[in-house]
């Protein structure tokens, strides 16, 4: 019916767009991954930014150096904060965003009023947004004056600029965290295949948890970080923490997305069905148990599809952080920031690309199993 | 309900409902809050702008930081309009022809190249920066608004064949095939029947792709220099200084809000769509 030679046309107008991702994404992807290999930046007789310059291949060279090297605390730093970052911002703006979704689920008067202002946010660039609250958290001003309005005594909190580290430790004990932490996410796994009599699965799950606990009193894993944990380098390593400077940027963070999470929350809530809620209502379900116990659990799967779309920019953030405490502030720099200040400012093209694919990977980590069950539920 | 509780549920309601408007209402007014200081701070006179007095009003409006923003802007909002209105376009035109065949024509191996190009929208964009930074140098375009407008397009392409594509299922095949069996080739099934039905898909797509490449600044703050730099890096810079002059950032950020805003506003329902198309459906 349809002729062989439309057939190829339609092939053929998809050929630009698989060439250029190909190209741009990625042969790109690979490209950045083999720089983090080379020592790009880093040879003082090969200038950077020389067309013709030759790049030496260096192994794993700065991997090891940005992980355990004493002059690079800012990227461990830098990381730190990321994961900071990236739990406090996921869990407040799901909650607030959850909090928005039930309150103007209850058929109040001005919703789509309401809806528009909490989503309005969304639609400002993170420069802006960032432009806003640096104003705002101006330490004698904005914000920490806002109660002198209501007759208080200012707030002295120095938002952006704060010294303070809570809940601190040390880099070198990092390893075991992720050692242990590892631990306990597949013995958990294995419990609950056990659990659900999926044999295979939990002895799987089993052999790896038990695999991590041999790795780890064998020695080998303290051997590689061997150099964290010599008493020297214990010494000049600088304590990490949650940077209290970094409190501001995650309030600006939500205030932009939590009206995103409203929007998909809505959207799920819209799409079950009003007999479910009638059917409950007239079993005697409460309002409050009515969102318990049968409208939240129907969302979890969007719950997961948020947390991840959440991390993830929360991964990559860059622009927020850049127009709120600037690129060369030590207390609130994450690993997007450093990829600019030290390719673009610095010119050590190797270590950026470096810091780059360790945020890939991450990135890859969330979002390869994330596109792959989307996918695959909806075939 | 019965007459005998009629009261007593009456005024549980009544309050729970009390309560209810004031938590919506405090949480609009501390919603819209940064943006009235904005704009508020953005009228003041430099003079009488400091700290302390945030929370007051102007004793008078004072113009001039938005012609002064206006000034330095001025080149760079006409980058922006270059840059949005070209990558836009392009990305949207791909991005449906791609949407028709992947939906409507059964192309060898979907299954994996689907996924393979929506990959693209959730790389970090620092991954691919620097052998961007070095392509646009060999081919002579690093520096100026065209290298933009090359990078937005491209990756524009995953997210804008995804919400065509989704669009397009919706169009029933039988459509398609009768057209096919009057003799209709690719290009006129697509000209006759699918064009004309996705008017609406092209406004989800051209309103995200506008608000997302306007407001954009991490390719703008590395690809351009000077002049030829973008509206989010001007706003960047003008507020990135030590010693900086209030009003004008403030205006500044006004500027630079105001069309995303404004196309917000009108096409909310739109712009709601293509921030749901990321997120919900496949």
């Amino acid at each position: 019916m349809r002729s062989r030679r439309d057939r190829l046309i339609a092939l053929l107008m998809l050929l630009p767009t698989f060439i250029l991702l190909g190209i741009f994404v990625y042969f790109f992807l690979g490209k950045t991954v083999y720089f983090s290999m080379t020592d790009w930046g880093e040879n003082p007789a090969q200038p950077a930014l020389s067309e013709t310059v030759t790049r030496q291949n260096v192994g794993l060279q700065n991997y090891e150096n940005l992980l355990t090297d004493v002059i690079q605390s800012m990227f461990r730093n830098s990381l730190t904060n990321m994961f900071f970052f990236f739990f406090f911002f996921v869990v407040g703006s799901i909650g607030v965003g959850l909090l928005l979704t039930i309150i103007l689920d209850q058929r109040v008067v001005g919703e789509t009023f309401f809806r528009t202002v909490f989503l309005s946010p969304m639609a400002l660039s993170f420069v802006v947004t960032g432009t806003i609250w640096r104003w705002l958290l101006q330490p004698d001003g904005g914000l920490n004056y806002l109660p002198t309005v209501f007759g208080f005594a200012p707030i002295h909190f120095n938002w952006l600029n704060s010294q303070e580290i809570w809940l601190q430790f040390t880099w070198s004990i990092v390893p075991r965290y992720l050692t242990f932490a590892g631990f306990v996410i597949l013995a958990f796994l294995a419990v609950r295949y056990a659990l659900r009599q999926e044999k295979r699965s939990a002895y799987l799950m089993g052999a790896l948890a038990a695999l991590v606990i041999l790795i780890f009193i064998s020695g080998l894993w303290d051997r590689i970080w061997l150099p964290l944990d010599a008493p020297e380098a214990a010494m000049t390593l600088a304590p990490e923490g949650f940077n209290a400077a970094l409190v501001g940027i995650i309030i600006a963070a939500i205030w932009q997305m939590s009206g995103y999470v409203m929007a998909i929350f809505t959207a799920g809530l819209r799409g079950i069905s009003d007999d479910l809620r009638e059917a409950a209502q007239v079993d005697g379900c409460g309002e409050i148990k009515l969102y318990t116990h049968i409208l939240l659990p129907q969302l979890r799967p969007l719950m997961i599809s948020t947390i991840i779309i959440l991390g993830h920019t929360s991964l990559k953030i860059f622009d927020l952080v850049f127009a709120m405490s600037g690129p060369d502030n030590a207390r609130t720099v994450v690993p997007g920031i450093l990829v600019y200040t030290k390719g673009f400012r610095q010119n050590s093209f190797a270590q950026a690309s470096t810091i780059a694919t360790i945020v890939l990977l991450l990135v890859v980590i969330v979002i390869v199993p994330y596109l792959y069950a989307r996918l695959r539920t909806h075939d | 309900m019965t007459n005998r509780h009629y009261s007593g549920v009456t005024f549980r309601k009544y309050t729970i409902r009390t309560a209810l408007y004031i938590l919506l209402i405090l949480g609009a007014i501390i919603f819209l809050l940064p943006i009235l200081v904005v704009v508020n701070t953005s009228i003041k006179d430099p003079a009488s702008i400091n700290l302390a007095t945030t929370w007051r009003f102007p004793d008078h409006i004072y113009w001039q930081s938005y012609s002064e923003v206006m000034k330095e802007f001025g080149p760079r909002i006409w980058n922006s309009i270059t840059l949005v209105t070209n990558s836009t376009i392009l990305s949207a035109v791909l991005g449906s022809l791609n949407g028709y065949v992947l939906s409507k024509w059964r192309v060898y191996g979907e299954r994996i190249l689907f996924p393979l190009i929506l990959f693209g929208m959730f790389i970090p964009y620092q991954a691919i920066l620097i052998p961007l930074f070095e392509f646009m140098r060999d081919i002579h375009l690093y520096g100026g608004i065209p290298s933009l407008v090359v990078i937005h397009t491209i990756y524009g392409l995953p997210i804008t064949t995804l919400i065509f594509r989704n669009f397009y299922t919706e169009i029933p095949d039988e459509m398609l095939e009768a057209a096919a069996i009057d003799g209709a080739g690719f290009f006129e099934i697509y000209r006759l029947i699918v064009f004309p039905l996705s008017i609406s898909g092209f406004v989800v797509v051209i309103i995200w792709q506008f608000t997302q490449i306007w407001n954009e600044f991490l390719f703008a703050v590395t690809m351009t220099t000077g002049a030829s730099e973008p509206i989010t890096v001007g706003l960047a810079h003008l507020a990135g200084g030590e010693a900086v002059k209030w009003n004008l950032p403030m205006a500044g950020a006004v500027v630079a809000a105001l069309p995303p805003i404004i196309v917000y506003v009108i096409m909310s329902r739109y712009f709601v769509r293509g921030l749901l198309a990321g997120s919900i459906k496949t």
